[in-house]
């Protein structure tokens, strides 16, 4: 009987913490599968950013390093400038890259800093229990929008992904879900994408994974999934945004 | 030989920035971060050419929050690399040296402190004392803080911060100001005996034939974080046990004695002089490790001299150490000079002779 599917060598067996239905732990198998594909294990640096995303240590067997909030992508720049032979990734979510750290996320793509970064957008602050987050819909109820956002108060949510393809420095930006089979194999390939483009040396690599998070949002995992394909998509495209050619670069 | 004995041995007149730039390079540092704020851009601005050639980097970060984390990043793989700021700069770096405290990452922090609060203004300044010496950040931590008070000094000091931090597994910190950086003195540039350090083994280099390593700061299970911090606690007083520098300028045969460090440590100085001349025996106690505070060696002259004039350029802080550290009926005067110029010697000595005099009139 041939195997067909298993454990990602470099994720640990042990159970995820995350709510049902929550993305995150399809994003770390992803991850993962990358990671082994490449056969990288042993020369990549995880950087776990502040949010649901922070316990990545207790999964990945591999070395991980903690950044302080929002400046998870300077910390990462910072473990590649002084080690580029080293595979250097990190999962930032959109409180973490869109508001705290947006800074550090912008001016480490105009570097082209080469490192990987997952771009966890699931439109709430999930870890502090559900308030608004920069990237959560007009009309969405939240813990601190109790009215629904309005763009009068709040401003819009940020398409991250459209602004960092914007910069010279970014190598590859594409924007995915994993919220149905189909969709789950084009993030899968773009995630796969983003690492093949740091090995190469290409410059900065940014997936965003459109992510479902039930508990916050007061759905089922299966409404949550939905919700994703509803109402998140229609705002936020899924495609690929750039994709640097090796000429390009040189 | 012979030749690179005489190199070594020649004097050149630099500035005190850049003796800071030289050490870390003939420490070994390899990376710089860091984002333009007078009064220590010589030290960026020196590095951006010397780094590269040497096949390091120098990045000029879009913050000072981004600097640190770098910084952060950097350190974790066990590279030695720095950063230098000046006061409203250190202040935004505080939340990542907090971090590196509670995940034990060594680094060198250089700050060129300049006068507050707020923007405040480019001139020499020692308001950033209880920032740098209590923490700085959030959260139950130490730096190591080493004052320098000559350009040979910043030169040296900045040499032995690199061996501290690897040392510790702390951040450790310059603190300087407007004065020792931009001004010129003649330097020895040759590097004091590196420190015997333990193996790096915890750095992040790949999980290559070991198990993971994880540097972190985040401590939920119980019991986890009153252990972290004891571990914290017990290298603090590790530090106050092997690391305390000062100078003791006249201080046994003193009947006051002046405690002050770094650019007022330079006035002090001639003060001690003009005392002299006028038949009061003055001396000087100039502490090098602001934290850990030479407290030992203070409370051992209190023994015998009962009067001291703390001197600084703010408002009162250090004043704070000495009245700690000296003997309970040793009297502790204070004169400060808030930021805008140091003072003059002769202004010093009226103070010196205001307080001599309350000593031989009692």
């Amino acid at each position: 009987m041939d195997l067909v599917f298993k454990r990602p060598e470099c994720l640990i067996d042990v159970p995820f913490h995350f709510c049902p239905g929550c993305h995150h732990g399809i994003v770390h198998r992803l991850v993962a599968e990358a990671i082994d594909f490449f056969k990288i294990r042993e020369r990549t640096v995880g950087v776990a950013s502040v949010g649901c995303s922070v316990f990545m240590y207790d999964y990945f067997d591999i070395d991980v390093l903690e950044a302080p909030h929002g400046r998870a992508s300077a910390v990462a720049s910072g473990v590649k400038r002084a080690r580029k032979d080293l595979i250097v990734f990190t999962i930032q979510g959109d409180g973490d890259l869109g508001a705290i750290g947006i800074a550090e996320g912008i001016h480490t793509a105009n570097r082209g800093e080469n490192i990987t970064l997952i771009f966890a957008n699931n439109g709430i602050y999930g870890m502090t229990g559900g308030q608004m987050a920069p990237t959560t819909l007009l009309g969405q109820k939240t813990t601190t929008s109790p009215y629904g956002r309005n763009f009068s108060y709040d401003g819009y949510p940020i398409r991250m992904a459209e602004m960092i393809a914007t910069l010279e420095g970014s190598a590859f930006v594409a924007r995915v879900a994993v919220n149905n089979p189909s969709n789950l194999m084009k993030a899968k390939k773009a995630i796969r994408k983003a690492f093949q483009m740091q090995i190469e040396g290409m410059g900065f690599s940014m997936v965003e994974v459109l992510m479902s998070c039930p508990t916050n949002w007061g759905l089922s995992s299966l409404e949550a999934n939905r919700r994703v394909e509803e109402e998140m998509i229609p705002y936020f495209p899924l495609g690929i945004f750039k994709e640097r050619k090796m000429a390009d670069y040189l | 030989m012979g030749k690179k004995m005489s190199e070594s041995c020649e004097r050149i007149l630099v500035r005190g920035n850049e003796a800071v730039a030289m050490g870390a390079i003939d420490a070994g540092c390899r990376l710089f971060f860091g984002y333009p704020i007078t009064p220590q851009n010589e030290i960026p601005e020196y590095l951006s050419k010397h780094l590269p050639p040497l096949g390091g980097e120098f990045i000029q970060a879009e913050s000072e929050i981004a600097s640190i984390n770098l910084l952060l990043g950097a350190s974790a793989t066990g590279t030695r690399a720095m950063t230098s700021s000046s006061s409203p700069g250190i202040s935004l770096m505080q939340e990542g040296i907090s971090y590196m405290a509670g995940s034990e990452l060594p680094a060198v922090i250089i700050n060129i402190s300049r006068s507050g609060p707020g923007l405040g203004g480019i001139s020499a300044s020692q308001g950033d004392y209880f920032q740098a010496t209590r923490g700085g950040g959030h959260g139950d931590y130490r730096v190591l803080v080493l004052a320098p008070s000559t350009v040979q000094e910043m030169y040296e000091l900045t040499c032995l911060a690199f061996d501290l931090a690897d040392k510790y597994r702390n951040p450790v910190m310059i603190l300087g100001d407007a004065l020792i950086g931009q001004m010129k003195e003649p330097l020895l540039r040759k590097r004091p005996p590196a420190l015997e350090l333990p193996p790096k083994d915890w750095a992040l280099t790949g999980a290559k034939g070991r198990k993971p390593n994880r540097i972190k700061s985040l401590y939920l299970q119980e019991g986890e974080l009153t252990e972290h911090n004891w571990k914290l606690y017990q290298k603090y007083e590790r530090m106050k046990k092997e690391e305390i520098r000062f100078e003791s300028v006249g201080c046994e045969e003193a009947e006051l004695v002046m405690v002050a460090f770094g650019s007022m440590a330079r006035v002090a100085k001639t003060v001690i002089e003009l005392a002299r001349e006028e038949g009061m025996k003055v001396g000087l106690f100039r502490p090098i490790t602001l934290f850990p505070y030479p407290e030992k060696p203070l409370k051992e002259i209190s023994r015998k001299v009962k009067h001291f004039l703390t001197i600084e350029l703010n408002t009162g802080q250090m004043v704070e150490d000495v009245r700690l550290s000296v003997e309970r009926d040793a009297e502790v005067y204070f004169y400060g000079k808030p930021p805008g110029a140091l003072p003059p010697p002769e202004e010093l000595l009226e103070e010196v002779k205001k307080v001599y005099g309350t000593e031989h009139s009692a």
